[in-house]
């Protein structure tokens, strides 16, 4: 008994003197309260974390490695080489643009930690074109919690355009419902008649996509959907069922990986309906290196949407320019263009976020209206919609040449029309605010 | 640790120790910025887990290729539980505690009928067995993808620092305190059970089953309750994790993080729980500190993008061969061996509420010193 007292009491002053130490470390230790009470005489007016007298810092999420980096691996590096060009004639107000780019594998769970690497410890600007639907939702609430800006996601997830309740994220691809009812009024104008139908991702991707069939085909005008998850890399089953199903139109709301396993899966099966796809999907010459030397063939008449320059456009020219000088020649394909596009669009969002850039003038500088891009039509930021493409063209692929057919389509207020497109014409050598 | 307190024995010095542990490990928090604050949490959740392994092989000789299921099991189970009582209305720390209830009732459940399968099995065909619960995690939430969101995983609301605490810690920092709160309550209750007439049994049937059951021993049910003891730990680290980064999904629970918790135990030292500590720690920090060093080497853009990834999972191999063939007994028995007063200083920097120095490697006889220990 009396030992058990005399241990007590040696706890409890040990107790007291842990105490004493946890309140010293109080008083010492580094403020780790939120950003915005920082009391760096900048905080009065704005929060400038991530830009110095000569840089600013800005970081991404995207597949390096795993399912989905042979289709998206080049997005980034096409980012980077724009940031070089950039950056090599002079930057933005004299700052160049430091582009952090951190593998997450496209696997939600490493996102979450790559994510905080960058916003904790790198303390980057903004996140600028974090790829993929689930990836980017697992820091979705984290970037807005943190008040990062975080701009142009790599997905077209209906997600991203929520201002209210994410006021600091801004998707940058055609959301994945304006996409699927494109490519369903399409198939309705050009094959009437036929029967539409869906392959799609186990994700938003797909519950998007679907709901954009429906909003141009009605409830019951897809024939039968069939999902396949990223993880399982098999989609015969699919495939199978929807042959089974006599399916004419198989839309797709799939990524360039499965984009082409599904229809090397079907061709291995005799089966050649006509495949639609999302612009997520539909690169040609990403498809045709997945599926080598039958490409040509299994691809001719393939059909996808797309928002971006292409063919023989002079953002085409410029942007091969650039490939050539600043990303060692790297293989040009849609990818290319679309990184650099977001690059572009970036650089303009810096440009009229002034001389002193701050989170909250970035912001105000993208949801001003002012930014065009460089798209078939202007994007359409603004303080109520945090979407940048609400319009798609239709593109085709003939004789291994991808490009538009003319068919563009909008989507307002719940209707799709068609519109007539009205591309952003190449100035100053695709410097912004030169 | 007989230093400290020399007339504290058994249960009573377990939980003062446990309790001192505790307090350095939050203060410990106001000395770190938030990402090394969630980098303590993501350790302490490890270290739930890595502490039922850590029991489950080093004490009752049972191997489990599949914990990560385990932890997904309690991921899932929190995430769930958490998402109904947000749409019931109910926030706060209400939601917190019975989801969490929720997610290691979910895993012991499942932990529990693993045992029982496993109690019928033994070395690779248990080793199998487990395997195939963390191949089949994928497919069965994309299968079940209405309830379990398929890859994409589930998302939960945030529980935001109290008001109280507002004005003085970031979100980060009240995250690392909830998840050595729970942690250090889940290893204690390991410890005691370490200790006890339980961790004795686990130990005879480890050693010997046959001399076990002449001993009175029932053998099935020590495995049983190890088993599912194991998995409530697990899935509490599951349930802290989910809490920590709101979010659960199968790519976070593979099988190479399956076999990462295996080499957090092995490296630290099986069967010991500031073993377990230091193998969590290493699981953590290692592939940051790797990818720091890579970073600050200016390798060629092509290289860096070969390296990012795969260089942590090289280095854990060779440091799991190293170890073996330096010290069998894994890093604890390296610093509790020979030096018993370094560690004790030591482990007092250590953030993880780590239990006294333990034997690291079976010694010749643990029944006699575990009794000369206890009596």
């Amino acid at each position: 008994m009396s030992h058990q007292s005399s241990a007590s009491r040696s706890a409890r002053r040990f107790g007291v003197l842990l105490a004493a130490t946890a309140l010293v470390l109080t008083a010492c230790s580094t403020p780790s309260a939120p950003a915005d009470e920082d009391d760096d005489p900048a905080a009065a007016v704005g929060d400038s974390t991530g830009v110095t007298d000569t840089t600013v810092t800005i970081g991404t999420h995207t597949p390096l490695t795993g399912p989905a980096a042979a289709g998206y691996s080049s997005i980034s590096a096409a980012a980077t080489a724009y940031f070089a060009y950039l950056n090599a004639q002079g930057g933005v107000h004299g700052r160049e643009i430091e582009y952090i780019v951190k593998d997450d594998g496209y696997n939600p769970a490493n996102t979450q930690t790559v994510v905080r690497e960058l916003v904790q410890q790198d303390g980057v600007f903004a996140i600028v074109n974090g790829l993929g639907t689930a990836p980017h939702q697992a820091v979705l609430d984290f970037l807005n919690q943190n008040k990062v800006p975080d701009l142009f996601v790599a997905s077209g997830s209906t997600a991203w355009n929520q201002p209210d309740t994410y006021p600091y994220t801004f998707g940058f691809n055609a959301d994945y419902v304006v996409e699927a009812a494109a490519l369903a009024q399409y198939a309705n104008d050009e094959l009437p008649g036929k029967s539409v139908c869906m392959l799609g991702q186990d994700d938003d991707f797909g519950d998007d996509f679907l709901a954009g069939l429906e909003l141009a085909l009605g409830a019951d005008g897809v024939t039968a959907v069939e999902r396949y998850s990223v993880s399982n890399q098999d989609v015969t089953a699919q495939i199978g069922a929807l042959q089974a199903a006599g399916c004419e139109v198989v839309t797709l709301a799939t990524i360039n990986g499965f984009t082409a396993l599904a229809i090397g899966t079907a061709a291995q099966l005799g089966w050649f309906p006509q495949w639609m796809a999302s612009s997520s999907g539909a690169d040609y010459p990403t498809l045709a290196g997945y599926l080598g030397e039958a490409a040509p063939q299994l691809l001719q008449g393939f059909v996808g949407t797309n928002y971006s320059p292409m063919a023989d456009d002079d953002w085409v020219s410029l942007f091969r320019e650039i490939n050539d000088e600043y990303n060692d020649g790297a293989a040009f394909d849609g990818n290319t263009i679309y990184g650099m596009s977001v690059a572009y669009t970036f650089g303009q969002a810096l440009e009229a976020a002034g001389e002193n850039p701050t989170r909250e003038s970035l912001l105000e500088a993208v949801t001003s209206g002012a930014l065009t891009g460089n798209g078939i039509v202007p994007v359409a930021f603004g303080a109520d919609s945090h979407a940048a493409y609400l319009t798609v063209g239709i593109t085709r692929v003939d004789a291994g040449v991808q490009d538009y057919v003319g068919s563009t389509y909008q989507v307002k207020d719940g209707a799709v029309t068609a519109v007539e497109p009205q591309p952003v014409a190449l100035t100053a050598e695709g410097v912004p605010g030169a | 640790m007989t230093r400290l307190f020399p007339r504290l024995a058994g249960t009573p010095r377990v939980l003062v120790v446990a309790g001192i542990l505790t307090l350095l490990a939050i203060g410990g928090t106001f000395l770190l910025d938030p990402y090394r604050n969630f980098q303590l949490a993501t350790a302490a959740a490890y270290f739930c887990a890595i502490g039922g392994l850590t029991l489950l092989v080093g004490l009752s000789g049972q191997l489990s290729l599949g914990h990560a299921a385990l932890m997904a099991a309690g991921g899932y189970g929190y995430a769930l539980t958490s998402i109904a009582l947000t749409g019931a209305g109910l926030a706060g720390a209400g939601r917190f505690v019975i989801a969490l209830v929720a997610g290691v009732v979910a895993a012991s459940v499942l932990g529990l009928l693993l045992g029982l399968a496993g109690a019928r099995l033994r070395g690779p065909y248990l080793a199998g067995l487990t395997l195939a619960f963390v191949i089949a995690l994928p497919a069965v939430t994309s299968v079940f993808s209405g309830v379990f969101r398929g890859d994409q995983g589930l998302q939960t609301a945030y529980e935001p620092v109290p008001e109280l605490l507002n004005r003085l810690i970031a979100l980060e920092q009240w995250q690392a305190w909830v998840a050595i709160g729970v942690t250090s309550v889940v290893t204690t209750a390991l410890a005691l059970v370490r200790r006890g007439a339980g961790g004795l049994r686990m130990r005879a049937v480890r050693d010997d089953e046959t001399a076990a059951r002449l001993n009175g021993v029932a053998v099935r049910r020590v495995k049983v309750t190890a088993f599912t003891v194991s998995a409530a730990a697990a899935g509490a680290g599951g349930a802290v994790l989910c809490f920590v980064t709101q979010s659960v999904s199968p790519g976070g629970y593979t099988l190479a993080f399956s076999l990462l918790l295996l080499v957090g135990a092995v490296v630290g030292g099986l069967g010991s729980l500031g073993g377990a500590a230091i193998g969590a720690a290493v699981i953590v920090l290692l592939p940051w500190v790797l990818s720091l060093l890579a970073g600050s080497l200016d390798l060629p853009a092509e290289l860096a993008q070969r390296l990012s990834g795969n260089l942590s999972v090289l280095v854990f191999g060779l440091l799991l061969i190293v170890v073996m063939l330096v010290r069998p007994g894994g890093l604890a028995g390296a610093f509790g061996g020979r030096r018993r007063g370094p560690w004790v200083r030591r482990s007092s920097t250590s953030p993880e509420p780590a239990e006294a120095p333990a034997p690291a490697s079976p010694s010749p006889s643990p029944q006699k010193q575990f009794l000369a220990q206890e009596r």
